[in-house]
């Protein structure tokens, strides 16, 4: 049976892992190397380093830290963050990563979507969608640059567009419930996941443990991506596993 | 020695760190000359079919396949599994190396059980179940998780050359194998440390398929961590 993914999120800045602290007992737990072995190691069934970096070198030095975590590591991953032409595609992908994901670029030039899926085939495009709830108009809104631009797409209607052009995955990040630690978005996920025939990862909201197993039963999402519960240790994705199969989730 | 063929469909580079792991020499190449030299050889390919057949007709790389294959070992990975059948129906019906029976077709989408729809691709950690557990790819394995992308499959009216199955609404063959020819269509360089036991079983049983075997060459086995 095919298994619900937990998906650890590093997020990478000029090359090094921000957030990783209180990974005491790691010798560098800023080196990216060493903290995707530490989550293959727990469990990991995929990972996403997200590239925070705000100069153009910072973002070079990611096909750099690709290439050093495929050297090593035997499980799949994403990489997103500052991705604006087939060019830097190629260049992660060739570098070892397996997926890329896209989500302001993807907004401003949808064919960017199309021309990646082509090259590489849709399996390696992930679109990465941030949504708001906007009360006015009564639907998920979303937003781009890290969320600090609203668009005019209504989430569900994008990430049905993305998949048309090519996009074989979702990682749908609730803005309202990212850092509250309070559950998953499970309406928006739900209906997302029912919109498209691609998997949908959840993002944004994970706290205790119930809401994993929510996001998956109730939600319908595929796969679940977490950072600040992993990274600050309030569980671990052994733990989160452990619950997940009591509860009767298929989980690797 | 392995031989990756490089035909220009996806990403050698996982697929080559994996055997660095394991303490396998290897050497990607296009040239049959030099791909001829290697004792067993890996088909990679991550694409669509019709692409990858036309590159590989573009060198030649058929008829050495071919020939490779009635002397030495081969293993195909993905798509490089798909292209040892007979055809596939992506894009337009094409014509694959046929080195195993059976045709290369896409999921549905819908449910032939219970006729819900259900997502293609098919991605992520799905379970084996061992159908040929004396196969020496599946030698000391226990059945476990492996990790998928694909979108078509491979029906085959042999079920002997179905060494291990998953499922996803349809039974889909995960690893086949016909004498010394072997294919995954799950990735083993992403599979964990269960698709790296598999690789190694498939090198110890290239090392192993050398005439005379050297004792030296097995090294593989020590080296392997």
């Amino acid at each position: 049976m095919l298994a619900k993914r937990i998906i650890p999120c590093l997020d990478v800045k000029d090359g090094r892992v921000v957030k990783g602290k209180q990974f005491i007992h790691l010798r560098d737990a800023g080196d990216p190397v060493e903290l995707a072995m530490f989550y293959n190691e727990e469990g990991a069934d995929e990972l996403v380093f997200l590239d925070i970096s705000a100069s153009s070198e910072g973002r070079n030095t990611m096909v750099n830290v690709v290439r050093s975590v495929a050297s090593q590591l035997n499980i799949p991953f994403t990489v997103g963050g500052g991705i604006h032409s087939l060019e830097n595609i190629k260049a992660l992908l060739r570098a070892g990563a397996d997926k890329v994901s896209l989500n302001s670029s993807a907004v401003k030039t949808p064919e960017l979507i199309t021309a990646g899926s082509d090259f590489f085939g849709r399996q390696c495009i992930v679109c990465a969608i941030d949504a708001k709830f906007d009360k006015d108009s009564g639907f998920y809104r979303v937003y781009i640059h890290g969320g600090q631009k609203r668009t005019e797409w209504d989430a569900i209607e994008w990430a049905k567009k993305a998949v048309s052009l090519g996009a074989g995955e979702i990682l749908l990040t609730s803005m309202d419930r990212d850092g509250e630690k309070n559950g998953f978005e499970l309406n928006l996920t739900r209906k997302i996941s029912e919109s498209v025939d691609v998997p949908v990862i959840a993002s944004g909201g994970a706290g205790k443990l119930s809401d994993f197993s929510d996001v998956f039963i109730r939600g319908e999402a595929d796969a679940a991506l977490a950072a600040s519960v992993f990274h600050y240790k309030e569980t671990s994705v052994k733990q989160v596993k452990a619950y997940l199969k009591q509860e009767g989730v298929a989980i690797r | 020695m392995i031989g990756i063929l490089d035909y220009g469909m996806g990403n050698l580079y996982s697929l080559s760190q994996a055997l660095k792991r394991l303490g396998q020499p290897y050497i990607i190449s296009d040239d049959p000359e030099k791909l001829d030299q290697t004792d067993g050889l890996i088909l990679p390919g991550v694409g669509a079919f019709k692409d990858a057949m036309a590159a590989l007709n573009k060198k030649n790389h058929v008829s050495f396949l071919s020939r490779y294959i009635q002397k030495k070992p081969l293993l195909g990975i993905c798509l490089g599994m798909q292209l040892l059948f007979e055809e596939s129906e992506e894009g337009e019906p094409t014509r694959g190396l046929a080195f195993l029976p059976g045709r290369v077709v896409r999921f549905s989408g819908i449910s032939p059980k219970t006729g819900e729809r259900y997502k293609v691709p098919h991605m992520g950690w799905n379970t084996l179940d061992f159908k040929k557990a004396d196969s020496p790819l599946l030698k000391g394995l226990q059945p476990d998780y492996a990790y998928f992308v694909h979108s078509y499959f491979a029906m085959t009216y042999d079920p002997s050359v179905l060494i291990a199955t998953t499922d996803y609404h349809e039974q889909v063959p995960a690893i086949v194998g016909r004498g010394r020819v072997f294919g995954t269509q799950f990735h083993p360089e992403k599979s964990g440390n269960f698709g790296q036991a598999l690789l190694k079983n498939y090198l110890l049983f290239v090392n192993g398929s050398k005439n005379p075997v050297p004792p030296a060459q097995l090294s593989v086995d020590q080296e392997g961590r």
